[in-house]
């Protein structure tokens, strides 16, 4: 029994004016919010309020209306840590996702350079300095974002890169997570997979991590906006994801940590608003957040993203997670019954609504063409997880990604589509 | 694809049966190409002689990849249209299919200079895909001005 209520689709979709649009002639059915998600008449309603009625810099001057864009700025933040259980100061305002991994990565290799030139850190540093023979630890099933930025950690460090494995179906290989050793020092892995869907036992992972001290890290851009996050229960020192596919604006994101971590890292961007005392000589650095938001910050994107937040919650995340877990199976039982077509991925259970296929003999972008011809927009390409789709055998897929917008009648769409795409290439063969 | 049924014939015959398609000896230079946006992938030999009249020649273009339907019969359209020509001939080929990849559905194709290539004309209405049609033209251009060199001095894998 589930007593979950769904959710009123055509009542949400009336909330999105891009989703009456025509594409190609055809009405279009956005099937690709893992990429980015529409924004809700609410989202830009915020965002426009602002510029309307108090845009000014904030944390800077102390004007009516510098007054009231700061707390704009702050009750934004505090909004959106509320969204996912954490303290408003916990919170740090990134441009999104991939600049906040870099700021933790660059947490480590700030860290190691200012070691060797005994240059000052804040006290509990030491566990971001690394030496050669240290290592760091993703999955196979990563997206650029959470594995290029350690490969330049490492090629600066001297540390060492490892990974846990894949199973054929897409999901970690746990009997790997022998990698994870007294060397370890970071452990930065996906909560839903972009590209495959799986949804990682964060516990098991974490409770690896942590018997060996290693910081715990959780890119959780695909699950935030698609299911209920709540920090206190994940177990990790720091996740992250984009306002953008939640929702919310472009040009924001958010990094999570504790407040201990968060203090003990020197900073990654730095120049005004982060600092506490500036000399010719040196400076020192404010506390988190603020020490990790150099320069005029992106304040309406935050009150935009916090509108999006309020959204989310107003529809219930159990009821967003419930939506999409219908549509998921729907998905994986209308595509996978297409002679031709396999589904690249886990089956249902433990993932989430990211469905990557792939159609015998015919190459994901003429099935993505085909689609888009007929008005459904999806992705096609390796998703910025190369290393992934090689994995999986395969050179590319196409990934369907719905959301709150999307109903029944969408995922219909998306099978005919790919039949329709399947018969034109088979042809007469 | 292209919205022109015509059209859409050529680049799934092209597609499905490829003129020239592996890689064979000799040639001067090989290089592999990739469309970093969507993972496809090409490795493309070009091997350029010098005729009687010192003039250079395209003599062979051969080529593997993988990839859409697009990139994949667009590969088998160049090797169709250049191999044979000399290697200035060959240019203006390269020069006339990237303008109309270019021309987002602005330009009417030259049937006498592009063959088949003209059933592209359509695609460069959808940027997305122009990467595509064009990966094993870009990978040939680069291939040839690395060849040209060690063709003038007489290098030749065999
Ligand atoms: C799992 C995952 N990680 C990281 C990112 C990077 O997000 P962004 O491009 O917004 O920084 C994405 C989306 O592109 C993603 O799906």
């Amino acid at each position: 029994m589930n007593a979950v209520a769904p959710l009123d689709v055509a009542r949400i979709r009336e909330d999105f004016p891009i989703l009456r649009r025509h594409v190609r002639g055809k009405p279009l059915i956005y099937l690709d919010s893992g990429a980015t998600s529409q924004k809700p008449l609410a989202v830009l309603d915020a965002e426009r309020e602002f510029y309307l009625t108090c845009n000014a810099a904030v944390h800077r001057g102390a004007h009516a209306l510098a007054e009231e864009a700061t707390d704009a700025y702050e009750s934004a933040r505090a909004r959106i840590a509320a969204f996912v259980g954490a303290h408003a100061h916990e919170i740090v305002f990134t441009r999104n996702a991939t600049e906040a991994i870099n700021l933790l990565a660059y947490a480590f290799s700030n860290s190691t350079d200012k070691a060797r030139n005994a240059a000052s850190l804040p006290d509990g540093a030491e566990r971001f300095v690394l030496r050669p023979g240290d290592e760091i630890v993703v999955t196979e099933m990563e997206h650029h974002a959470n594995l290029v930025p350690w490969q330049e950690v490492c090629a600066k460090t001297g540390a060492t890169l490892r990974w846990i494995g894949l199973t054929d179906e897409g999901r970690l290989d746990l009997s790997d997570l022998s990698v994870i050793t007294e060397r370890t020092k970071v452990v930065s892995f996906v909560h839903q997979s972009n590209i495959l869907g799986t949804i990682n036992p964060v516990a098991t992972i974490a409770a690896a991590a942590r018997a060996v001290g290693a910081l715990v890290i959780l890119d959780a851009c695909q699950s935030v906006p698609h299911m209920p996050v709540d920090v206190a229960d994940l177990d990790v020192d720091a996740i992250m994801w984009s306002g953008h596919k939640m929702l919310g604006p472009n040009g924001i994101g958010c990094l999570w940590a504790k407040e201990s971590v968060l203090a003990a890292m020197p900073p990654f961007i730095s120049g005004g608003s982060m600092i506490e005392t500036v000399t010719m000589e040196s400076s020192t650095y404010a506390p988190p957040p603020q020490r990790f938001e150099a320069g005029t910050p992106m304040t309406a994107q935050a009150i935009g993203l916090a509108a999006a937040a309020d959204y989310l919650t107003a529809l219930g995340m159990d009821r967003v997670h419930h939506h999409e877990e219908m549509l998921t199976v729907a998905m994986l039982d209308g595509l996978g019954s297409i002679d031709g077509v396999k589904i690249i991925g886990p089956g249902v259970g433990q993932r989430g609504s990211a469905v990557s296929f792939v159609v015998d003999g015919v190459h994901p972008h003429d099935v993505g063409h085909i689609l888009d011809s007929r008005g459904v927009a999806v992705r096609v390409g390796h998703h910025c997880a190369w290393p992934t789709v090689r994995r999986m055998g395969v050179p590319a897929t196409t990934r369907a990604t719905p959301y709150i917008y999307n109903d029944l009648e969408d995922i219909d769409a998306l099978v005919e589509g790919v039949i329709a795409a399947r018969d034109f290439y088979w042809g007469s063969r | 694809m292209s919205d022109d049924p015509l059209h859409q014939e050529i680049i799934l015959d092209h597609y499905r049966n490829p003129r020239g398609r592996g890689l064979r000896a000799p040639f001067e230079v090989q290089v592999h190409h990739v469309n970093p946006t969507c993972g496809d992938e090409i490795d493309l030999r070009v091997h350029l002689t010098k005729d009687a009249d010192g003039r250079v020649v395209v003599s062979d273009v051969s080529y593997d990849g993988q990839g859409c339907s697009i990139s994949q019969a667009s590969a088998s359209v160049l090797a169709e249209q250049i191999v044979g020509l000399s290697l200035g001939d060959a240019l203006m080929v390269q020069q006339g299919f990237s303008e109309l990849m270019q021309s987002r559905g602005t330009l009417t194709p030259d049937e006498d200079l592009l063959g088949d290539g003209i059933a592209f004309a359509g695609v460069s209405k959808y940027p997305a895909r122009v990467k595509c049609a064009l990966l094993a033209w870009m990978a040939w251009r680069d291939a040839v001005s690395q060849a040209v060199d060690s063709v003038v001095e007489g290098k030749t894998s065999e």
